[in-house]
């Protein structure tokens, strides 16, 4: 099966477009007739939902952070009375007060049908057995890839994560098809597979749906190669509906944006200008379905850009590329932006150079280090310092030349970098400390 | 010919005891060992009595290991025994990588390991020139 919903999914544009800008016009009433904080905000753009007469006058409406949800923890910028909220999930809240999200009965049901798209685009049917290594709880990964998978009628093995023994386990005695996880969790199972002497190979795993951190094409080939399946990028935020915002299909060229129920922009976050197709820019979602939390012209931090050119696969919904980084996790050093995935880009690219690293940021007097942490596997070892000295060297000139600043490697033994079961820890900056 | 067990290990206090322990725990004899360091790795190189299984159990407890062929070369334990087999190793352009005192002796003569460029060329002419050197199972078994 190719789609999950071909009508939605392959809409002509003209149609799309029409039904784009019902529901913006929609949203936009709703939340000023709703919300406190958008009739402010919309009030002194001076615009209502009359105003919106095309898609273009978007650009017009105020902007939504992350701070806007920060300053109205945790419920008032639901457009609903919480009799009608049925489930409430939360980010962890580790940089000050967490971010609360809200869903109407409906709300869950698009998300379910979203992600029901998602793992259909990945090849998943009701005959795949989805091993769904999202946490469960408050974070939106496990329960929103769960409904998913139940709506197109898979089995679903709800591990959650964490206890990687067990899950590579039961990945063989229940003969899991599809696996959902972060990418980084896909290769600390990998590496719990060799320890138990699984051969990937021999697993019944065809394909992974992996998202929640920004990952390379690099990351990609090696996932696809050490497990031997197809990888796919899935792409979502908690504030927007959690994973199934955007899902990569068999053509990876970009992630399908689920345009019927989103609207994207790509804008320059310092000018706030909006930018043409093919620059790359934060992307920019107002969801016009939501009926608990709507949000008007988020601003993702996420950095990519958009592609509308006719896609092979069928379907007419704009493509974002694979997320370059998250502006969170950009580090400035020395005046110049560095993005864990630039790094990962790199070091994939040298033989033998295994896909865990570390970025450590520091200040020695008033100028700021950057060390990035490499394993020596086997393959890279030799019994002759100036052989490691020269492997250090090389990584150290080919992550000079890309990343623009000089760069301290430092060698260090296989494992001794922490795997994460969730989203991985890339940088540790210590300047801030 | 024989085998050196080469271990990478980060300049970081106790990696050298753990990689010790491990053997010790695994009843192999460590028979010489040198480190060359830089500020941030070393690289441990062991001569154990047991190489294959030293590698298994190294690598089971997580380490980048590798196996070397090294030659153990027999030198008279004596001023100059050292120099005189380095000068003809000199003269014939054999290049040492590295080397390495032995801890034992093997009867009256002092024992280094050599790494060289080319162990199958530099045996050849150590065995023409009367360059004693041991081989696996009499290392072993010192
Ligand atoms: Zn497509």
């Amino acid at each position: 099966m190719l789609y999950w919903d071909k009508e939605k999914e392959c809409m002509p544009r003209e149609e799309l477009e029409k039904l784009q800008l019902r529901r913006l016009k929609e949203t936009v009433f709703r939340t000023y007739a709703f919300v406190p904080t958008y009739k402010e905000k919309l009030s002194q753009v001076g615009i209502t939902a009359e105003d919106i007469r095309s898609l273009d006058d978007l650009k017009q409406l105020p902007f939504t952070t992350k701070q806007d949800l920060r300053d109205n923890y945790p419920f008032n910028l639901f457009a609903v009375p919480m009799s009608e909220v049925v489930r409430i999930h939360s980010s962890s809240g580790t940089t000050g007060k967490p971010t609360v999200v809200g869903y109407t009965k409906k709300d869950i049901e698009i998300w379910a049908e979203l992600m029901a798209r998602a793992l259909t685009s990945a090849g998943a049917t009701k005959n795949a057995v989805i091993q769904n290594s999202y946490g469960y709880g408050l974070f939106t990964g496990g329960l929103g890839i769960h409904y998913g998978a139940e709506r197109i009628g898979a089995s679903v093995i709800p591990t959650s994560g964490g206890n990687t023994r067990r899950q590579v386990m039961l990945m063989q005695d229940f003969g899991t098809t599809l696996l959902t996880c972060t990418p980084s969790y896909a290769l600390f199972m990998h590496e719990a597979m060799l320890e138990g002497g699984i051969e990937p190979n021999d697993l019944k795993l065809k394909a992974g749906v992996f998202g929640a951190e920004p990952w390379s094409e690099s990351m990609r080939r090696e996932i696809e190669n050490k497990l031997g399946i197809n990888a796919f990028d899935i792409y979502g935020l908690s504030e927007i509906i959690g994973p199934g915002v955007a899902i990569e299909c068999s053509c990876k060229n970009g992630l399908h944006i689920a345009e019927d129920h989103f609207l994207a922009e790509i804008i320059d976050p310092l000018t706030e200008e909006v930018l043409p197709d093919g620059c790359p820019g934060e992307l920019v979602i107002t969801s016009i379905t939501k009926e608990a939390l709507p949000l008007i012209r988020y601003r993702t931090r996420d950095l990519t850009t958009l592609e509308r050119t006719r896609c092979d696969c069928g379907r007419t919904h704009v493509r974002m590329q694979k997320v370059l980084g998250r502006s969170d996790d950009m580090v400035i050093i020395r005046g110049v932006n560095v993005f864990p995935s630039m790094v990962e880009s790199v070091l994939l690219n040298i033989p033998g150079v295994e896909p865990h690293y570390l970025l450590i940021v520091d200040r020695k007097g008033n100028l700021d280090q950057l060390e990035v942490q490499v394993e020596v596997s086997e393959r890279l070892f030799s019994d002759e310092v100036r052989k490691l000295e020269e492997l250090g060297g090389l990584i150290r000139k080919d992550l000079e030349s890309n990343l623009g600043i000089g760069v301290k490697v430092r060698l260090v033994e296989p494992k001794s970098i922490p795997r994460s079961e969730g989203k991985a820890q890339r940088v540790i900056d210590k300047r801030n400390v | 010919m024989a085998k050196q067990i080469s271990v990478f290990l980060e300049n970081k206090a106790g990696r050298l005891s753990h990689v010790t322990r491990v053997l010790g725990t695994a009843g192999i004899n460590i028979r010489a060992l040198s480190i060359a360091d830089t500020s941030d790795f070393g690289i441990l190189r062991l001569i154990v009595n047991e190489p294959d299984r030293a590698y298994q159990v190294l690598k089971e407890n997580g380490f980048t290991v590798s196996e070397t062929e090294v030659l153990a070369v027999q030198v008279a334990d004596s001023p100059g025994g050292l120099a005189t087999v380095l000068e003809q190793m000199h003269e014939e352009n054999l290049n040492i990588e590295y080397l390495y005192a032995f801890i034992g002796t093997s009867g009256n003569d002092a024992l280094v390991v050599l790494k060289v460029e080319d162990s199958e060329k530099t045996s050849e002419i150590f065995r023409q020139k009367g360059i004693k050197f041991l081989d696996e199972s009499q290392l072993y078994r010192l």
